[in-house]
């Protein structure tokens, strides 16, 4: 993973926020999934990648961040047992993965359809062999991470790189466990 | 005009059906994946299609290929997040018309609607 993978996440998540939430984001420095994040996960969208460059995705927040979000992007309270909290957190995550794998130049990669996790304190376990760095948002919604593990990464990046290309490779598997 | 939306997220479907509703169309039927399509779209005969790729059980391009195969003629924009000009052209090829890339802010998605339709009439 090096610093322009990083900052397709960077980009397409400001993207997304912008274009469909007219929210801006502000990220700040990515840091190794190891360190204590700075919020118990209570909302996670999940995408798989596969092809080219495999890993995951990972798109979390607090469940006060989430419902602002959502009511953002829909225009609608919801409540976070319901169906359609699940559906459009997942599909907040399918963007974002989406936009930021079409700047991974040269590179054939495919998306899995989203899986969504909620419950308090969760964690979604990335693979042993995968670097994973969060990238870590704040939005006037509250703040959110999104997390980046692809298989065989070597190089961590700076939040602060504008473009987007990437050369990593390799495979990766996803579980999440609620606690 | 009948349009038909297909994709799996509820949440896309419902802002896809708000930007139409405010271009005027009133006779929107939905469906949640290409399979979903298939099945309604002899009964409902939609003459624009607005069809995502990444979708459960059939995904957008089985489907509009499938759809091209039986003789369906209605204009189809893909609206997905597929951006890769690989993908782009992979679509035309299967009979897509026009393409639209997720996220899309509401006057993207209308000017691409308003082009393919004049399009099609022009032809």
């Amino acid at each position: 993973m090096d610093a322009s993978s990083i900052a397709a996440f960077v980009v397409s998540t400001n993207d997304v926020f912008r274009t469909m939430l007219s929210l801006g984001v502000t990220a700040g420095k990515p840091y190794a999934c190891c360190v204590v994040p700075r919020f118990e996960n209570e909302v996670s969208g999940i995408i798989g990648m596969s092809g080219d460059v495999q890993g995951m995705v990972v798109l979390s927040f607090p469940t006060t961040t989430a419902c602002n979000v959502i009511r953002a992007f829909t225009g609608m309270d919801m409540d976070p047992s319901s169906p359609d909290f699940a559906d459009a957190i997942g599909e907040l995550v399918n963007m974002i993965s989406g936009a930021a794998k079409a700047k991974f130049e040269g590179k054939n990669v495919s998306i899995s359809c989203p899986s969504v996790v909620i419950g308090r304190g969760h964690k979604v376990q990335q693979p042993s062999d995968a670097l994973c760095i969060t990238i870590p948002f704040e939005c006037p919604a509250g703040a959110f991470s999104v997390e980046v593990a692809m298989k065989n990464a070597r190089v961590v990046a700076h939040p602060t790189a504008t473009s987007a290309t990437t050369n990593t490779s390799n495979s990766t598997s996803t579980s999440a466990q609620a606690a | 005009m009948k349009v038909m939306l297909v994709d799996d997220s509820k949440t896309m479907r419902t802002i896809q059906r708000n930007i139409l509703m405010q271009l005027g169309f009133k006779e929107i039927e939905e469906a949640c994946d290409g399979q979903d399509a298939l099945s309604k779209v002899s009964a409902f005969a939609p003459e624009l299609l607005l069809v995502d790729w990444n979708m459960p059980n059939m995904d957008g391009i089985t489907f509009v290929k499938n759809y091209r195969a039986q003789g369906g003629k209605s204009p189809v924009v893909m609206v997905t997040t597929e951006a890769e000009k690989t993908r782009v052209v992979e679509a035309i090829k299967a009979g897509v018309n026009n393409y639209v890339v997720k996220p899309f802010t509401p006057d993207v998605l209308s000017q691409r609607i308003n082009e393919t339709l004049s399009r099609t009439k022009a032809a």
